[in-house]
């Protein structure tokens, strides 16, 4: 008996769309994953690909058609054996129930999905900052960051390994012991798991403290206070006490340190409710962000990246200037393909867009700058317009930031999507040393552009 | 950051002053824990105090005063009767969280809170109930809590593992055994920068000092000069195991000892001798002193976690072992001492538990009556900067 075409369902709510084209007409030979047709509604258009092979035997619902039910017969696919006079009878058949129905709206779940968030409204857009800047390192912008809202406000310290004397393992805090003085630029001795609860306690007793992290890897041994005290108490307390705490430091790849001293645990931290994560790329945003991050009345995980410290950016120098946690930036406009990055990787991914748009294809960059809670607005907005998304990150795909906006776009903005959402991330293993394999582990430009290409089906 | 301290033994011994040649400071019988016989390996032990044929009289209440120690009393009855009234709660099925009783420990938290107030930051672990009872936590809203209600003292969102009432300086309570240990000493770094003279002070287990980040903490405050107190609760037992099945020693003053801070073994169910010793390390703390470690050594006569009385743990522990710790009774000697003083008289002790009593079972009975949070509540708290929900009638 002919296999039926059915008409898809873009939506779960969808009822009724247009057949906008044949691919195939009849006789034709069909494979597997050929494209037949292509189906369109008021707000997306969708290529139907053929499941089974055989040959189109028959075009039901032709080319144009408007308000084709979901479900209705568009077409007959003849298997091996078969003749065309068998058509006949199923042509009158009903409708076989497709085995994957889309679910109805009452299946929802009745859990929310949608994270928790402060429950203020979002903030502002960025200030259009038209002061004075200065050309700096992102290291040095930090610090200035660090040094201004010392100033504004006695509750703020900072305290870590070799913050004081040293300056900080990468020069972030250089010259600050030297204007506070080792009251409040305090050295610690190599005791993560000590030094972050010690920070807890000062943030729950009233003070504003920055706990620097040499690298988040050694966060790792005081992940308890991390988890379990800063990001819990404000909620387990019934409100009563609040950990207003910043942990900064270096996070995501470095070179040649292998698999204990490279990697990226954004996901892991934005996973957890009561954290704000926030992983900047430009040198304006890293200070921005840093100074609404130690006024934030939330413990708030800052991400920095080794190899950004060096790097230069002009740098709002009015000590007003902050950003707001919780919105991306457009870091680049652009129509054609959404590409989301946070930190290192929107470098990656402006450089990929150039490369793009060599060859025609106008990508915009959006950084996320804060990955809880995530600007899911901006992202939405710009997929309605390009109606494709590639995610860059650093970290593991395993329930990366990539799967968290791939899950956020099948809910907020499926019917928009024109292809499914394409991840690049490091490759799913623990850092290879040998720099061959490092190369080969960590996502790159090309990486980028090919993910750009593959949403555009684009060689 | 130099503390100037002197932090030789001899130096702490002439800092302790009288509670070096005190009772409570007698350092006990050595007992070999690496070769046999090896005096280099030999580690202080608790000796008699973990033995309950010993310090079991009557207690020496020579200079406190009856109001002080009619407050004392007051204090014990109330967490024994609230503790004893949570059991039944347990086994009747209204209380179905985990529920880790103190009952025979109560007088360390009441001697210690004697030195405290309101801006004091104290911070308790899994067995709570009793510091925030000690500080004076308000009896109905603690019941409140372990019975989930909005009116709980965490507004229903922590339970009886999760306690906090920064209005008396209880800071909170977290049942990851030695979470609360740096936090204490944290809160310690901000008295120190606030410059007053507020202490914090960090309730632990003989258990927690097992954990890593304990002797971080004790090594960040000693080189830090920080007014935190460390009172370990040593009752013999972390969850089912026996100390020594789980240390080379059954005392864990050592681990001051290695970081240089001042410490104390003391009767832990003595609560004139403990707020003694307590006082003089708090004092010590709000005048600059930096650190003590306080072991006070008790029992607690029910299980790890719930109202039965674990007899079949441990390698020791036994109906008999408990009905021998019964006699060191920390408010049975108090009683005793009274009474012998001429501070009550015969029925006055039961009469005072009979009212307490009766108080706390009415606690009780309304918060069983008290209603659950809104279900707003679920997304509410999760950030500072949220609406907190209004708490009912107190």
């Amino acid at each position: 008996m002919p296999i039926s075409i059915l008409m898809p369902a873009l939506s779960p709510t969808m009822t009724e769309g247009n057949l906008a084209k044949w691919h195939k007409k009849e006789g034709d030979t069909i494979n597997s994953g050929d494209v037949l047709a292509e189906i369109e509604t008021d707000k997306a258009t969708m290529e139907v690909e053929a499941v089974d092979e055989g040959v189109l035997g028959k075009i039901v619902v032709k080319e144009g058609a408007e308000g084709v039910p979901v479900n209705a017969v568009i077409g007959l696919i003849l298997a091996d054996g078969e003749d065309a006079a068998s058509l006949k009878d199923a042509a009158a058949a009903p409708a076989a129930v497709p085995s994957e129905a889309p679910a109805p709206a009452s299946a929802v779940p009745t859990v929310p999905t949608i994270p928790a968030a402060p429950r203020s409204a979002a903030p502002a857009a960025d200030p259009d900052y038209t002061g004075a800047t200065v050309t700096m390192t992102l290291r040095e912008a930090l610090r200035d960051a660090i040094a201004e809202e010392m100033r504004a406000d006695p509750r703020v310290f900072l305290m870590g390994e070799e913050v004081a004397q040293y300056q900080g393992a990468y020069k972030v805090s250089q010259g600050l012991l030297e204007e506070f003085g080792e009251k409040r630029i305090i050295d610690t001795p190599i005791t993560e798991h000590g030094f972050t609860g010690l920070g807890v306690g000062a943030a729950m007793a009233g003070l504003r403290p920055i706990i620097e992290f040499m690298t988040f890897n050694f966060a790792m041994q005081a992940m308890d206070q991390l988890i379990n005290s800063a990001a819990k108490t404000h909620y387990m307390s019934g409100g009563q006490m609040s950990t207003p705490i910043v942990f900064r430091g270096a996070n995501g790849a470095a070179s040649r340190v292998a698999a204990q001293h490279s990697q990226d645990f954004a996901s892991w931290f934005a996973s957890v409710p009561g954290l704000k994560v926030v992983a900047p790329y430009s040198g304006a945003d890293a200070k921005g962000l840093l100074k609404s991050a130690i006024r934030d009345p939330n413990p708030i995980i800052f991400l920095e990246n080794e190899l950004l410290y060096g790097r230069s950016f002009e740098i709002p120098q009015d000590p007003d200037f902050t950003v707001p946690i919780g919105r991306a930036r457009i870091a680049r406009p652009g129509n054609d393909v959404t590409i989301c990055a946070y930190s290192m990787m929107v470098g990656h991914a402006l450089d990929a867009a150039e490369t793009l748009a060599a060859e025609g294809i106008d990508a915009e960059v959006i950084d996320l700058r804060t990955l809880r809670p995530l600007d899911t607005e901006t992202i939405v907005t710009s997929v309605k317009k390009t109606n494709r998304l590639v995610s860059v990150e650093e970290g593991w795909p395993y329930a990366g930031i990539g799967a968290e906006l791939a899950a956020q776009m099948m809910e907020q903005a499926f019917d928009w999507l024109d292809a499914p959402v394409k991840r690049v991330c490091a490759v799913d293993v623990p850092m290879p040393y040998a720099a061959n394999l490092e190369e080969l582990a960590l996502p790159k430009p090309a990486d980028v552009v090919a993910a750009a290409k593959s949403v555009l089906y684009r060689n | 950051m130099a503390s100037g301290r002197d932090t030789t033994v001899k130096g702490l011994q002439a800092k302790l002053g009288n509670l070096a040649e005190s009772e409570y400071f007698t350092p006990p019988a050595t007992k070999p824990a690496g070769p046999e016989n090896d005096a280099e390996y030999a580690v202080k032990g608790l000796d008699s105090l973990a033995d309950p044929a010993f310090h079991n009289a009557p207690l020496d209440i020579t200079d406190w005063p009856h109001d002080r120690l009619r407050g004392f009393l007051h204090r014990m009855l109330t967490i024994r009767a609230v503790e004893e009234r949570l059991g039944e709660l347990v086994e009747s099925g209204d209380v179905v969280c985990p529920v880790h009783l103190a009952i025979g420990q109560e007088a360390i938290p009441v001697a210690v809170s004697h030195h405290l107030t309101p801006a004091d930051r104290v911070f308790g672990a899994h067995r709570s109930h009793g510091h925030y009872l000690a500080l004076g936590g308000d009896i109905y809203q603690l019941f409140a809590e372990v019975l989930g209600r909005a009116d709980g003292c965490s507004r229903g969102m922590g339970g009886s593992m999760h306690l906090f009432a920064p209005e008396v300086g209880f800071m909170g309570s977290v049942p990851i055994v030695a979470a609360t240990v740096p936090v204490a000493v944290g809160a310690a770094l901000a008295a120190k920068m606030d410059k007053g003279d507020a202490v914090a002070v960090s309730y632990f287990g003989d258990g927690a000092a097992e954990e890593g980040v304990v002797h971080e903490s004790l090594n960040l405050a000693s080189q830090m000069n920080l007014p935190v107190l460390f009172v370990c609760e040593n009752n013999l037992y972390a969850s089912h195991m026996d100390i020594s099945q789980r240390q080379p020693s059954d005392s864990t003053a050592r681990f001051a000892q290695a970081n240089g801070i001042p410490h104390a073994v003391i009767d832990g169910n003595d609560v004139a001798g403990t707020a003694r010793v307590a006082g003089e390390m708090i004092t010590a703390a709000r005048n600059g002193g930096g650190p003590s470690y306080l072991e006070a050594v008790t029992y607690r006569w029910r299980g790890h976690v719930g109202p039965d009385e674990n007899t079949d743990v441990g390698i020791r522990r036994s109906t008999a072992e408990i009905a021998a710790w019964k006699r060191r009774d920390p408010v049975a000697r108090l009683v005793a001492a009274m009474t012998s003083r001429g501070d009550m008289s015969g029925n006055e002790p039961g009469a005072m538990a009979d009212a307490i009593r009766d108080h706390v079972d009415d606690c009780a009975a309304r918060a069983l009556e008290a209603p659950y949070p809104e279900n707003s509540a679920l997304m509410d708290l999760v950030y500072a900067g949220s609406p907190t929900p209004a708490s009912g009638g107190r």
